[in-house]
């Protein structure tokens, strides 16, 4: 099922916790809400839910408009933060909740609706715990029971509010996986909401960048990465250091931070520079160049190693550089920018790459 | 609690070791709290045990059996049951106003509720017997309108006892309703459920062991009331007279033995209920928790 949302406004009080927000997914996308708390992802999911309702915009979900249509009438499936299964119900009464509270009309017979509850639970995997209680289960197969529940209505919309939040680290990668796993079978269009990035990275087909009450940008995680639209967005997804640079002739002057300018296509004035740990190479110290020292070196795998350098005041990641193989905690050294992207304070951008073939190989 | 968790080690010089614990000072205060408790408590009912046994069992039969204290038992206690009935929906309706709502006077209102345990009972009794006396304020509208007569009836008798006991219930229902988060009942909604299912399914069912602990409560202090409901019940025997004011009576014809012969069956009779209710608690919680 599509969902359209368009110009979607919501205030308390005085501070707009949905500042015009639209989007739309085709069917059987799976898309994630990823941003910083208070950044509105949960207001839209509830608004989606039909929990809470926009004071201006619209939402159509498969075509019709329902923005004044309650939670009940809706058939959206939501899995909450917290799982809200109801304590004093079985495994298979909650899984079966869903069917047992429709119109007598569109009630399936009661061994129709065990027979549903118990193939719900076998595709979340979790036959064996139809007699027990939510709090005899762990938060694992919580989760499951609290999915199994929200599948039963058969919802073309499915939304998941931090599903993996509660769940400890080793548990949380597993069920991601299974999650969009479930998702490819069942294709329902979902919605995730996370401000986890390595969750909204690995399992949706589009992330939306949300910051203060606003879709920063709306993509595909590959395209995130490369080419983030704000600041904000290559600041908030992957690692960067981030750098207050001044931009004069069409070059960034970034010789206080030990590196040679960058030839940007921007006009002058304040810029920001943020270098992925990829794209900075650390070297040993040669002249000309102001140096750097080195704070922390950590080996990863296949040779390489991530090295923290202190220069001009600033911490920067980068990875050791060719020639850089002896450099230790202490040693001076300095940095040898490979790519960047710079953000100018009129809200240009410019991916700068360094085209010359002399850029040193990096060990990694 | 911790009786049984010290309980696990048990070999030393008195044959029983207690565990080393953070907290220091346990035989000390276990020693006071039991000591003071003995005093106060059990050995007071040791004597309400072993007095009545002065008339024999055969007597004891007798005094229980007579038709005036077997009618005052069926006031005290099925009085004590409607009043407490009763005042389930009543406390209901009054915790959840108290708890969902923000409204002007709502501390107001959260505070009358604890009247009835502030007021000394005699006042509540004086007040409730001029409310519904036959030219009260509400006794002689409802004789005019319904033919109803509420003082120096039976009805008196409950509606009396629903004051004292609805404070029990709406206090017990209250922390619950506070803590049941709104989650529930918004996962309820996403499902298909309408308001009502909603109540009837996933609130009421949360709330029902704090709803019997409630009635439990609310139940023993209506059977032991004795101050409110002397002056609303007019005190007709075999019609309006409860059990405690028959231990009165006894005691002022000094047959002390009878009268703690009907006060250790009034004992034993809540005791065994208010367990009936535990028990059912228990059924209830079992596999939640």
């Amino acid at each position: 099922m599509t969902v359209e949302v368009e110009n979607l406004v919501r205030r308390f009080g005085g501070t707009a916790a949905l500042d015009g927000v639209s989007f739309s997914l085709g069917q059987g996308e799976f898309a994630a809400l990823l941003g910083p708390s208070g950044s509105g992802k949960t207001t839209l999911l509830r608004i989606l839910a039909g929990l809470d309702f926009p004071d201006e915009g619209r939402v159509r979900i498969a075509g019709a408009d329902v923005a004044q249509v309650p939670a009940r009438e809706r058939g959206v499936g939501v899995v909450f933060q917290h799982y809200a299964l109801f304590r004093h119900m079985s495994v298979a009464e909650n899984v079966a909740f869903g069917l047992r509270v429709r119109p007598r009309r569109h009630r399936p017979a009661e061994a129709e609706i065990l027979r549903r509850a118990r193939e719900l639970l076998e595709l979340v995997q979790i036959p064996e715990l139809a007699q027990r209680y939510p709090e005899q289960i762990s938060g694992g197969q919580r989760q499951r029971v609290a999915l199994a529940r929200a599948l039963a209505i058969e919802p073309q919309l499915l939304l998941l509010d931090e599903p993996f939040g509660a769940l400890d680290a080793l548990v949380r990668k597993d069920v991601r996986r299974w999650v969009r796993g479930l998702h490819e079978r069942l294709a329902i269009t979902s919605i995730l909401v996370t401000h986890d990035q390595e969750e909204a990275m690995e399992m949706a087909d589009r992330v939306a960048v949300m910051e203060r009450g606003r879709i920063v940008q709306f993509d595909a995680p590959q395209a995130l990465l490369e080419a983030p639209a704000t600041a904000f967005v290559a600041g908030f997804l992957g690692e960067a250091t981030r750098l207050p640079v001044r931009i004069r002739d069409g070059s960034v002057q970034a010789a206080e931070f030990g590196m040679d300018d960058l030839r940007v296509d921007l006009p002058d004035g304040d810029a920001e520079l943020f270098l992925r740990p990829h794209e900075v190479q650390v070297e040993p110290a040669r002249g000309g160049l102001a140096q750097g020292v080195v704070r922390f070196v950590r080996p990863e795998g296949a040779g390489g190693a991530r090295i923290l350098a202190e220069i001009g005041g600033r911490m920067i990641e980068g990875l050791r550089g060719a020639s850089g193989s002896h450099l230790a905690r202490g040693d001076a050294c300095t940095l040898h920018a490979v790519a960047g992207t710079v953000f100018h304070s009129d809200g240009g951008r410019f991916r700068w790459q360094r085209r010359e073939a002399e850029v040193p190989q990096t060990a990694r | 609690m911790s009786a049984s968790a010290t309980s696990r080690a048990s070999s030393g010089p008195l044959g029983l070791r207690w565990r080393r614990q953070a907290l220091p000072g346990f035989g000390l205060s276990l020693g006071l709290a039991l000591t003071w408790l003995s005093l106060i408590v059990l050995i007071p009912l040791a004597a309400l045990a072993i007095k009545p046994w002065e008339i024999g069992l055969a007597g004891l039969l007798d005094v229980l059996s007579e038709p005036r204290v077997l009618a005052a038992f069926r006031l005290s206690f099925g009085g004590a049951f409607l009043a407490a009935l009763v005042s389930v929906p009543l406390g209901l309706l009054l915790a959840w106003t108290i708890t969902r709502y923000r409204f002007p006077g709502r501390r107001l209102l959260d505070a009358l509720v604890d009247l009835p345990f502030a007021l000394p009972t005699a006042v509540a009794g004086l007040a409730l017997t001029a409310l519904f006396a036959p030219n009260g304020w509400l006794g002689e509208p409802l004789a005019r309108w319904f033919g109803w007569q509420v003082a120096f009836k039976p009805a008196g008798v409950v509606v009396a006892l629903v004051f004292v006991a609805l404070p029990f219930i709406v206090r017990a229902v209250e922390p619950v309703l506070r803590d049941l988060s709104l989650d529930a009942e918004e996962a309820a909604a996403t499902l298909g459920a309408t308001r009502l299912q909603t109540i009837r399914r996933v609130v009421l069912p949360a709330l029902l062991p704090a709803v019997i602990t409630g009635f439990g409560l609310g139940f023993a202090r209506a059977v032991g009331e004795y101050g409110s409901v002397i002056f609303i019940a007019g005190n007709l025997p075999m019609v309006s007279e409860i059990a405690p004011l028959i231990i009165v009576v006894k005691l002022e014809q000094f047959e002390y033995a009878a009268a703690s012969g009907i006060g250790l069956a009034m004992l034993l009779l809540s005791f065994a209920i208010l367990f009936g209710l535990n028990l059912w608690q228990r059924a209830l919680r079992r596999g939640r928790e």
